[in-house]
């Protein structure tokens, strides 16, 4: 080696070329991504850029057409998942992959338990452990379940099952998307730790905030298509969603110009259990109401709650001064409330039907004579939103399964928007989708202010709730802690000290 | 144009390619040389012998025992005796009658012209004649007659065709309840007791109604007697899954014990006979064009399940609840309800499964029944639904119970001992649950 400069200047990971095609579709057109030592690379793109494609790639569950892998200028074997391992990658994707009834011990060594004469040697184990979390800066108890811990610290245990297989290059997909505000900054501080160990981490997000705050430099990818690699420090907000999109986007939340008039939803005194404490609110006539707090303050408590989706222990729900009856989701939509449920894939979508099938689940009555559907009546009312909506979707016969994250949120939408409901809530509506699919939400919601609508918009991500609410409501410990008037003079500052008050303001 | 998707047509139409696949290779391992027997083949051997013989010569038509023999020989006499042919004897018996008669000729000393006979006698004449015209030198000229032989697998003949659609109509039709069961990721285990449950108490009820000489009224409220006990257990299954929350396996297995237990006891253990033969109506009876009345109903029962699933807003319910429950019931679908119904209604076709059983042995048995559980969802899964729930077709339920029953009945026609079928039919189910796997995997490499 000519000189200690340049070994440094060795890249820990380097992908070059790298193409790959499915059936129909070339998922990946010649990427390039190099990451260092000690780095953080924040892989930036929209929904269905490739991200996951190339991240499956380097983790071994794909196989690139074309393309070179090198791992400390040595040609990697990324061939298989267990090769990747192997070769120093750990991934950790947005489904964690733990097993729920195995502690936190038994995960962090499953498939790779140091062994004497094949018995497990519990106390290597516990040492190695401790080790790890001393590493990582965050010390969980080892023999917990892991279905016990928060979905924070079942990240922290997915990071250190990568550390145990000794991996030097670390992916993060969506890290934060489960996690609280603070849970993030704790999750932050362990990545300044890594960091400082020389592992290099590719960290893949929506969230802007926090690439600015984390990321060392940024690789965009755009269809398939490497865009360019910037440093973090060297471009604005505003240059990042350009790249990303391919066009400049003005503003990131829409203005609205709506009358907000007479009160429609009126909720008093909703109580479930220790999750939901007496939360009373008010939504006017085309306004939208911004709730949020931690994870686990009990926002979608409230919002299932109000939906029938769980039974209340009491409280009143009144639409347009008529006391409703809510004893399920039934009743609600019934009673003309609808949910968009903040995990679409599990709770608002049938993954395995099509998009005309999701679209009428609700709406089936209106599409029957005597029970029988009218096949084209339920056609010619979803090609109206696929229109409307810019639904990008092949046919409407497409599978759900085969839709990215923002058409799937939109086939979601649109069998809402059929259902023509008066009190509308969102619940994160916009998690996981990528800045341009988002801006779209964003008009529909104030779209539907405009019909009269009463909007309730849960999110955890408080540039969005700011940005989008006519008022803000702070919800901790299952009470409301607090109301913020005119949010977009409030500062996120007001919206954390709020979330973390642990007396409602009334007492 | 869109390019041909190959592997979403095999997929689509997999189970029904095995099928054609199944039928061809037994078609072809079952040719056989056939001797015609039929009215036909006897017209078309007189017009033969007319051409070749000239009025009032002398022929003997000889045919084998039976009542299929007994028919060919009736027929050609009488065609013979219209062409103006002299008919001496016509014998339908074993060979030793036909020798008798031939030597009976002999003695006489007039002429034989001919022998008409079907495949069997004209061999045995054939292998005979020289012997005797030794001994009576006026049968030396004797022509034999046989209807022309011709190949066809035994397989495709229609009677066997018919057959094994009657032997699968039982399976089939519990299989389309059983299909929505497990669209729903569900399952139901206690349908084979069920037919014998069924059976037992529709024997019963007619019984204890019509005594020694039941109406015909009776016997129809025997049948709805035991589909509706039946449906009723369904329901209760329905609820037990439901409000209990207990996995449908096990509330299923509890059932299936208890329903086959009650059979016992109701029956006291023993048969319980129908004391009117048209009672078999149903399971033995052609009413309609020849066909089966057992096929007859599972074919109208398939259609209509098919549009139900199809075009109906309960049938989509079924599919979504099995695709994701919490999706549904949050977009409003009553998923109680839906699930209710589906065990519901498989109590009540396995209901009507045993009045079925039961029409066709006039008699309530309680031993009827064992292991079609396991027969029913076989032919679910290998018609392709998945165990998975959300996925299935009622059509390929039909194509799966179809290929179960055509390899049932190829391997008994082939003479396959009943030990090796089970191997067999058992690598066949499973062959089927591969390529169910193979599918999702190939539909997973699409979507990327």
């Amino acid at each position: 080696m000519p000189n200690t400069d340049a070994a440094s200047k060795i890249p820990l990971l380097r992908m070059r070329g790298i193409r790959k095609s499915f059936p129909g579709v070339k998922a990946l057109k010649g990427v390039d991504l190099t990451l260092y030592h000690g780095e953080v690379l924040a892989l930036l793109g929209e929904n269905g850029a490739g991200k996951s494609t190339l991240i499956k790639i380097l983790g071994g569950a794909h196989q690139p057409d074309e393309g070179v892998i090198e791992i400390n200028n040595q040609p990697a074997n990324v061939s298989t998942p267990q090769a990747s391992q192997a070769s120093g990658i750990g991934i950790i994707y947005q489904e964690f992959n733990l097993i729920p009834f195995l502690s936190v011990r038994e995960n962090i060594f499953l498939g790779q338990e140091p062994k004497f004469i094949s018995l497990i040697q519990k106390t290597k184990e516990e040492i190695i452990a401790k080790k790890l979390f001393d590493r990582i800066g965050i010390k969980i108890p080892i023999d917990t379940e892991c279905n016990a811990l928060s979905v924070a610290h079942q990240q922290i245990v997915e990071i250190a099952k990568t550390l145990a297989q000794d991996a030097r290059i670390i992916v993060m997909d969506e890290p934060s998307a489960a996690l609280s505000p603070r849970e993030t900054k704790g999750l932050f501080k362990v990545i300044k730790e890594l960091k400082s160990q020389g592992i290099g981490i590719i960290y893949i997000s929506h969230r802007l905030d926090e690439i600015f705050k984390i990321s060392d430099r940024i690789t965009f990818l755009r269809d398939g298509q490497y865009i360019d690699t910037l440093k973090t420090k060297e471009i604005s907000r505003n240059k990042v969603i350009e790249l990303m999109v391919g066009r400049s986007i003005k503003n990131e939340f829409p203005k609205r110009n709506t009358n907000i008039g007479e009160t429609r939803l009126k909720v008093s005194e909703l109580s479930q259990g220790k999750r939901v404490q007496k939360v009373s609110f008010e939504i006017k006539s085309g306004e939208v109401v911004g709730l949020t707090g931690l994870v686990g303050a009990g926002r979608t408590e409230t919002a299932r709650l109000l939906f029938g989706a769980e039974t209340k222990d009491s409280g009143d729900i009144e639409l347009d001064g008529k006391l409703l009856s809510i004893k399920n989701p039934r009743d609600a939509i019934q009673q003309n409330i609808c949910l968009l449920t903040e995990d679409r894939k599990s709770q608002g979508l049938i993954l395995t039907q099509t998009i005309r099938e999701n679209f009428s689940l609700p709406n089936l009555l209106q599409f029957c004579s005597w029970s029988f559907i009218r096949k084209k009546d339920e056609s010619e009312a979803l090609s109206f939103y696929v229109d409307q909506i810019k639904m990008k979707i092949t046919s409407t016969e497409q599978i759900a399964n085969t839709l990215s994250g923002g058409n799937q949120q939109k086939v979601v939408l649109s069998k809402w928007l059929q259902r023509n409901a008066e009190v509308i809530i969102f619940d994160e509506p916009t998690r996981g989708i990528d800045v341009g699919a988002k801006y779209e939400i964003y008009q529909l919601i104030n779209q539907l202010t405009k019909k009269g609508k009463a909007i309730l918009m849960i999110s955890s991500e408080l540039p969005e709730i700011l940005g989008m609410s006519d008022r803000v409501l702070v919800m901790n410990e299952g009470h409301i802690t607090g109301e913020i008037q005119n949010p977009s003079n409030a500062t996120q500052e007001d919206v954390m000290r709020l979330a973390t008050k642990s007396k409602p303001t009334s007492a | 144009m869109k390019n041909f998707n190959y592997i979403q047509f095999l997929f689509d139409y997999g189970t029904l390619i095995v099928l054609v696949g199944l039928c061809f290779l037994f078609s072809y391992v079952t040719i056989e040389e056939q001797s015609p027997a039929s009215t036909t083949s006897a017209e078309l051997l007189a017009k033969v012998i007319k051409k070749d013989l000239t009025e009032n010569n002398n022929i003997i038509v000889l045919a084998r025992q039976g009542s299929e023999g007994k028919k060919f020989a009736e027929i050609l006499t009488k065609k013979l005796i219209q062409y103006g042919i002299n008919v001496h004897q016509t014998i339908v018996g074993q060979p030793a009658d036909a020798r008798k008669a031939l030597i009976n000729f002999g003695t006489s000393g007039s002429k034989l012209h001919g022998i008409a006979a079907d495949k069997h006698m004209a061999s045995f004449a054939g292998s005979n004649i020289g012997k005797i015209s030794e001994t009576f030198p006026n049968l030396s000229q004797t022509i034999i007659f046989q209807p022309n032989s011709y190949n066809w697998p035994n397989f495709l003949k229609r009677e066997n065709l018919l057959n094994v659609m009657k032997q699968i109509s039982v399976v089939a039709i519990i299989a389309i309840g059983m299909t929505m069961i497990i669209i729903t990721a569900g399952i139901d285990l206690s349908v084979g007791s069920l037919i014998a449950l069924s059976g037992v108490i529709t024997a019963l009820a007619i019984q204890s109604l019509g005594g020694d000489s039941p109406a015909m009224w009776h016997l129809w409220l025997g049948a709805i007697a035991g589909a509706l006990v039946c449906g009723i257990i369904g329901m209760l299954t329905g609820g037990l899954v439901t409000i209990f929350r207990i996995p449908a396996f096990i509330a299923t297995l509890g059932i299936m014990f208890i329903a086959k237990g009650l059979a016992f006891i109701f029956s006291e253990s023993a048969p319980i006979p129908i004391a009117n033969e048209a009672f078999g109506w149903l399971g033995r009876g052609r009413t309609f064009f020849g066909l089966p009345n057992s096929v007859i109903l599972m074919l109208t029962l398939f259609f209509l399940a098919h549009i139900l699933m199809n075009r109906t807003s309960i049938g989509r319910y079924i599919y979504a609840v099995g695709g994701n429950p919490e999706a549904a019931r949050l977009s409003g679908v009553p998923v109680k309800w839906v699930l209710v119904f589906v065990y519901t209604l498989t109590g009540v076709l396995a209901g009507l499964g045993g009045v079925m059983e039961a029409s066709l042995h006039i008699t309530g048995d309680p031993k009827s029944g064992d292991l079609v559980e396991l027969k029913v969802i076989a032919a679910v899964v290998v018609g392709g639904t998945s165990l998975a729930g959300g996925q299935g077709r009622i059509f390929g339920t039909l194509i799966g119970a179809f290929i179960i029953a055509v390899i049932n009945n190829g391997m008994n026609l082939t003479g396959i001992e009943s030990h090796m079928q089970k191997v067999i039919y058992g690598s066949v189910i499973l062959i089927a649950v591969l390529i169910d796997q193979l599918k999702i995997h190939l539909m997973k490499l699409k979507k990327y």
